[in-house]
């Protein structure tokens, strides 16, 4: 079954949302930056975001669990937001501490 | 507020308070001013309160309730109406919780006595007077338990005996208190006791025991008193028991000397041999009769049952108040029978009681089973008394404080077995009495043989204390019921007044031996005419037919009633009145041996004498005062009104026991008899043999003293060589010690010695073997716990610790390879689950 030549369904979605992780996945585990490794985890969360809102959509779904997944979504924008300004705090001050952001550096705890 | 509610009250609490001051010097003695001086004062203000009540309750209270007894009216009476018998003998029934004055009562002969009992009546109603005098108060103060028909109260039973014996108590308590004030004065500081040695070669030194001392003389009389005054058996027993740890507990005062505690232990010991057969006494009182009070009782619902006294002696019948043996007895004999089903009726009953003529006859069995009563209480008797076979312990007693010699062991605690004797006279049947008789003879004539040879002035009194305390006995058991206990009032006088005496000779020459004193009565006149006093009564010293001291009259009562008895039973009564006339004569010789060798002569110690003075007042001024007593308390009064003619004999008679007026016979031994101690002849003709015999033997003895230890006419070495060998028996006490020695203590020593040997060589090698056996046991058990039960759980600790070992690698604080494990866990398991769910479905 070619999903290209098919219209714009839930397959579709799913796929850019699977890409989406992938790619954040990837992100996360090369950076070094800790920067980086933050994009990776909004790629990663916005991938899972596209794959609700699609299973939430009445057009492409009807009998889906409609406006749940937008709710979900949402939810997880702002789980988001407040997770990146966490991060952002953690990340400065381990750049005071160790003036760099490579998370590499951040073993200090290892068993 | 009448006699019945009043008497109860006073001496009720005249008992306690000796307690109330126990109880304060226990708790608050050392802290009782300097040293705990206050002790002292604390305890002679409660004795002399009690004395005050008491004899507020003889004056003021039994006195007014039941007038004077008039002796002279009696005696007067007797001389003119004795051959006139009078029949009647109307029983008065006992009403309320007072037990009426007795009718008189007449001996008779009962069906089954022998032929020649002789009948004998005469009528008392006139002198015990005014029909309804109360005789005696009984009563119970609590209940402490009631177990099934067992009912065990604290009670009262007071009559004259009870008032007269309190105020005999507490007077003399009183003097020897103050007295002790004086005495004890030693122990208000710290003491060097130069008659012990520490093994380091020094002597002991230690803190006074003031507070102590008054602390047991407390405890003491309010044991004492509560003898007096019990209502019942179980409570005299427990009185008993505990003025017996008292004595203990002050024989035992010094209690470093190795002989003071082996004297406290020896009296404990010995008085526990007596006190066994009491309650064996007890307990077949108990256990036939079913109660142990001594009067009625009432239970709850008001109903009376009858007392040991009135079961024995009962009231309503033909022959009133003589002795029977009671119903529970015979049922007791005839429990065979009850069982069969046998009915035991009253009519019954009465035929077993007759059943006497076989020797298995259920009378006789019951009969018997009242002489082991009897026996018993005298055994205990005989303990505490120091009666022979038991009264070795009495002079060994003298060990402890002068006080508590004169107080303790001649005056109240030892008198408290004639008391009880005198108590019980319902109970005991003739043979008892005879048995009474005979061991009061022998203690009498043994312990007045001994006295004669001591040299240690208090010994000298011990044995005469146990002498006197044998006529005593004599004197109950000839059936003088009035004559010992009467004895043993004025004793009480003169004997706690000799002590105290000789308490104050030791305390001025700070020796017991007679061999280093001599011609104190320059140095002590005080000590020494009160002395005189003392030794005057105790032998009885007056003039025949008109006045005498004390000792006089009570002496020749009780040999009256020793001839009288011989008069009546020719064949054995004599030597009852033989050694009671000899005994006489024995102690007027060792008293005045004893106050001559003191007082006058040349003094056979320069040093001593040197040093001797005169004691303090607080110490003579006691003896002054029983002095007084000691010379005059055997009389009656000759003025004072309403008291005119009081007399200690008189209130004696007003106590005097249902039924002892009248002659009685032995049942086992039927020619016995018991002739009465009231009848007309004996005042008439026996009494002034009695007292010329009295009379001569007393001077014999004074004038053998004079003559030797005096005027020293005879060396008393030259007699003392020419009968060396009796000599020699009676300084070493009859070989009573070294008799007891041989036949209780040795084997004793050597049962225990072979059972330590016993318990050394197999049960201390059993426990032995046993506890080697457990140490294997436990060395086994060491292993396995080591090594398996916790080498389980080390091992498991070590596997925990290299588990974390192992899982630590894995934390490797890098962050990105941290994502790259869960990126591929979740994968991982994603595709795990999708083999999964599509295996399912293919299914």
């Amino acid at each position: 079954m070619n999903v290209l030549a098919q219209p714009v369904g839930v397959s579709h979605f799913l796929i850019v949302g699977a890409i989406m992780f992938v790619t954040g996945a990837v992100c996360m585990a090369t950076k070094r930056n800790a920067l980086g490794v933050l994009m990776g985890i909004e790629l990663v969360l916005n991938g899972a975001n596209v794959n609700f809102v699609a299973f939430g959509s009445e057009l492409l779904n009807p009998d889906g669990i409609g406006l749940d997944g937008q709710l979900i979504a949402l939810f997880v924008i702002v789980l988001a937001a407040a997770e990146a300004a966490v991060a952002l705090a953690i990340a400065l001050n381990f750049y005071n501490n160790h003036s760099t952001i490579d998370v590499d550096r951040a073993d200090e705890l290892k068993g | 507020m009448s006699a019945a509610e009043q008497l109860p009250v006073l001496l009720g609490t005249a008992w306690l308070l000796p307690l109330a001051s126990f109880v304060l010097i226990v708790f608050f003695g050392p802290r009782m001013g300097k040293h705990g001086i206050y002790a002292g004062y604390v305890a002679t203000a409660a004795i002399l309160l009690g004395c005050v009540l008491s004899l507020y309750g003889l004056f003021g209270v039994w006195i007014s309730e039941n007038g004077v007894y008039d002796l002279a009216a009696e005696h007067q009476e007797h001389a003119e109406e004795h051959d006139e018998p009078d029949e009647g003998d109307e029983a008065r029934a006992t009403r309320g919780q007072v037990i009426r004055a007795q009718q008189p009562d007449a001996a008779e002969a009962e069906d089954d006595l022998p032929p020649d009992s002789k009948r004998f009546h005469f009528d008392t109603s006139e002198h015990e007077g005014k029909s309804g005098t109360v005789k005696a108060f009984t009563g119970d103060w609590y209940t402490l338990g009631k177990f099934g028909s067992l009912q065990v109260t604290i009670g009262y039973y007071i009559d004259s005996l009870t008032v007269l014996m309190f105020c005999m108590v507490t007077f003399i308590a009183t003097c020897i208190h103050f007295y002790a004030i004086g005495y004890m004065h030693d122990e208000l500081h710290d003491i060097t006791d130069h008659e012990v040695t520490l093994s380091d070669g020094h002597h002991l030194h230690r803190h006074g025991r003031f507070p102590r001392f008054f602390q047991y003389l407390s405890l003491f009389c309010f044991s004492m008193l509560g003898l007096v005054i019990a209502g019942n058996i179980a409570m005299v027993f427990v009185f008993w028991e505990l003025v017996g740890i008292c004595s203990y507990f002050l024989i035992g005062f010094y209690i470093e000397r190795k002989s003071a505690s082996n004297a406290a232990n020896k009296a404990f010991i010995v008085n526990r041999i007596g006190d066994f057969g009491m309650i064996i006494g007890l307990m077949a009182l108990f256990g036939s009769l079913g109660t142990f009070s001594f009067g009625n009782w009432f239970d709850d619902q008001g109903a009376e049952h009858p007392g040991i006294f009135s079961q024995v002696r009962p009231g309503e019948q033909e022959y009133p108040y003589r002795l029977r043996t009671p119903d529970g007895m015979v049922k007791a004999a005839a429990a065979g029978e009850i069982a069969k089903g046998v009915e035991p009726t009253k009519e019954q009953v009465d035929i077993w009681r007759r059943d006497f003529s076989k020797p298995n006859g259920y009378g006789r069995q019951a009969y018997w089973l009242l002489i082991v009563a009897g026996l018993g209480i005298f055994c205990g008797c005989v303990g505490k008394s120091a009666q022979f076979p038991l009264h070795v312990w009495l002079p060994d007693a003298m060990e402890g404080p002068t006080p508590v010699s004169a107080l303790v062991h001649s005056a109240t605690m030892v008198a408290a077995g004639v008391y009880l004797v005198g108590r019980f006279y319902p109970v005991f049947t003739p043979e008892v009495l005879l048995v009474i008789a005979i061991v009061g003879c022998i203690t009498l004539f043994l312990a007045a043989t001994i006295a004669i040879t001591a040299v240690d002035i208090k010994r000298v009194l011990a044995y005469s204390t146990v002498s006197q305390l044998g006529y005593m006995m004599l004197a109950l058991g000839v059936g003088g019921w009035v004559a010992g206990m009467f004895h043993l009032v004025t004793h009480a006088f003169f004997k706690s007044l000799l002590f105290m005496c000789s308490g104050s000779v030791i305390h001025a020459t700070h020796t017991n031996d007679m061999t280093k004193m001599g011609g104190l009565l320059k140095k002590m006149p005080w000590t020494g005419y009160t002395m005189l006093a003392g030794c005057l009564a105790i032998i009885g010293a007056g003039v025949p037919f008109s006045i005498g001291l004390s000792g006089h009259y009570s002496k020749d009562a009780i040999l009256a009633q020793a001839l009288w008895f011989q008069i009546k039973n020719p064949l054995y009564g004599w030597p009852f009145f033989l050694v009671a006339s000899g005994g006489a004569a024995l102690t007027a010789f060792y008293m005045f041996r004893l106050w001559f060798m003191t007082f006058v002569g040349q003094p056979r110690d320069h040093h001593v004498y040197e040093h001797a003075h005169e004691s303090p007042r607080i110490m003579y001024l006691p003896l002054v005062v029983l002095a007084g007593f000691a010379i005059f308390v055997g009389g009656s009064l000759p003025f004072g009104g309403d008291y005119q003619g009081l007399a200690v004999q008189g209130l004696l008679e007003q106590a005097r026991p249902d039924g002892t007026v009248a002659e009685s016979n032995g049942r086992l031994i039927p020619t016995l008899h018991y002739p009465s101690e009231k009848d007309p002849k004996v005042h008439r003709d026996v009494h002034k043999q009695a007292e010329l015999v009295a009379f001569g033997t007393a001077l014999a003895g004074l004038l053998l003293a004079a003559a030797i230890y005096g005027l020293q006419l005879i060396n008393p070495n030259e007699v003392r060589n020419y009968f060396r060998p009796i000599y020699q028996f009676l300084v070493r006490k009859w070989y009573f010690d070294e008799l007891y020695q041989a036949l209780f203590v040795e084997p004793t020593l050597f049962v225990s010695r072979r059972v330590a040997e016993f318990d050394k060589k197999v049960i201390d090698r059993f426990i032995d073997a046993l506890a080697r056996w457990a140490r294997i046991v436990a060395l086994l058990d060491d292993v396995i716990d080591r090594y398996i039960v916790d080498g389980f759980v080390n091992w498991f600790a070590q596997w925990t610790y290299s588990a974390g070992l192992q899982m630590r690698r894995l934390q490797t604080g890098n962050l990105r390879q941290y994502i790259v494990f869960i990126v591929v866990g979740t994968v991982g398991l994603f595709v795990l689950m999708s083999f999964y769910a599509f295996a399912n479905a293919t299914h």
